[in-house]
């Protein structure tokens, strides 16, 4: 059975595969951002660290 | 509706002809009687738009030789399918019309922005502003149907949801855009040497689009809206600083945004977290008529400030791609029908 759980960054409904653990790292479909499962019952999502753009600083 | 259907194109060699040719000849079902001009009367279509080559046979016809249509697209120069409307609406049952003759709802409107008396206003009030996205149901139900402004289009699509919502203040907009909204015919600010590199605010204050994003969002909020050309050919791209009533976060826009455009067939949200395009990027959207909108709450303003992004192909969605999108609603095709083209990455 799959699971879903809602993006933090823009409320969209991010599947999980059927073997999801927690650590899992999945895309949003919708906004692209890199989610990692950090608890599940139910699962929860947070934004996965990525590197940031910098010009002209 | 699965029946073929004819139609024409008149005053056919500027860019948008060019734009509307390349998507009728390719329709399911369309068929393309005649395009015409005067200056190119009896030279082949390719002469103006060199892709068309060996994809059709079709020549210039001078415009007194007009036949009979289904539909007409008119892609005159802005005044002239106003002198001539009775002469069009005698040869056939629908027309589009591309150029700003009857975007504008009211006569006085028309002159403050245009500067001269309309030059047919009984034909006003039987033209509907041609935006599916604003216009859907009154666009099925009319022979008549207006072109859009490109940078009134890429501007009403970025704010619609924050001012059906209530939310918007006031909006600050500039738009870059390409080239090709000058048209086909050169200027001295076409000028290469001019024109090359530039960076030119066009119209900083007073641009005519702005009459068409008030007319079709309302007055219910307060527009500044500035036009700069950029180095592009095509495409247009509007940052809007929106000051909101209220203070809402971006998954709140998300939520609105994606209610808003839910059912919209040309609209897509691109507001990234990550990779190169988080944002709507004209250049990708060369040839296709999508709408890509994104958005961006300003944590540390204290005035609720939204930058909200838009960007389309000011030939495409600002003009002929929301034509035939158009054409299809008028007709009951499936409203996407030859418009199936996503754009092209690398360009």
């Amino acid at each position: 059975m799959s699971h879903s759980a809602e993006c933090p960054e823009c409320a969209a409904k991010v599947t999980l595969p059927d073997d999801a653990v927690v650590g899992e790292i999945v895309q949003c479909a919708e906004c692209g951002v890199e989610l990692e499962a950090v608890s599940q019952d139910p699962w929860k999502f947070a934004r996965a660290p990525e590197e940031e753009e910098d010009w002209g600083e | 509706m699965s029946e073929t259907i004819e139609v024409s194109v008149v005053g056919g060699s500027g860019y948008v002809g060019g734009e509307l040719l390349r998507l009728l000849l390719f329709h399911p079902q369309v068929s393309v009687r005649q395009v015409t001009s005067a200056r190119l009367s009896g030279r082949f279509v390719y002469t103006a738009h060199p892709t068309l080559r060996g994809t059709t046979s079709l020549q210039f016809t001078h415009p007194d030789a007009l036949d009979r249509a289904d539909v007409l697209f008119l892609a005159l120069p802005h005044g002239e399918a106003a002198k001539a409307i009775d002469m069009f609406a005698d040869k056939a049952e629908r027309i589009i019309d591309c150029s700003a003759d009857f975007r504008l709802r009211d006569t006085e409107s028309y002159e403050q922005w245009y500067g001269t008396p309309h030059p047919a206003p009984e034909w006003l009030s039987r033209f509907v502003y041609g935006l599916p996205e604003r216009n859907r149901a009154a666009i099925a139900d009319s022979r008549f149907v207006s072109g859009v402004g490109c940078n009134a289009t890429v501007t009403t699509l970025a704010l619609a949801p924050l001012v059906d919502g209530g939310l918007l203040d006031h909006a600050v907009a500039d738009v870059k855009v390409g080239s090709s909204e000058a048209g086909a015919k050169a200027s001295p600010s076409s000028h290469h040497p001019e024109r090359s590199g530039s960076v030119r605010s066009f119209k900083p204050t007073g641009h005519r689009h702005q009459a068409e994003v008030v007319q079709e969002l309302g007055r219910g909020f307060r527009l500044d809206f500035s036009v700069t050309s950029v180095e592009l050919v095509r495409g247009a791209l509007v940052t809007a600083h929106c000051f909101l009533k209220e203070s809402t976060s971006e998954r709140d826009l998300w939520t609105l945004y994606r209610k808003h455009y839910a059912h919209e067939p040309f609209v897509r949200l691109v507001s990234g977290k990550s990779g190169i395009h988080r944002y709507p990027e004209p250049k990708l959207l060369a040839g296709s008529n999508y709408c890509d909108i994104g958005f961006a709450t300003d944590e540390l303003s204290t005035a609720n400030r939204v930058v909200t992004i838009a960007a389309i192909d000011n030939l495409m969605k600002g003009a002929a791609g929301t034509a035939v999108q158009c054409m299809n609603i008028m007709l009951g095709f499936d409203e996407t029908s030859g418009l199936g083209f996503p754009g092209l990455h690398p360009i």
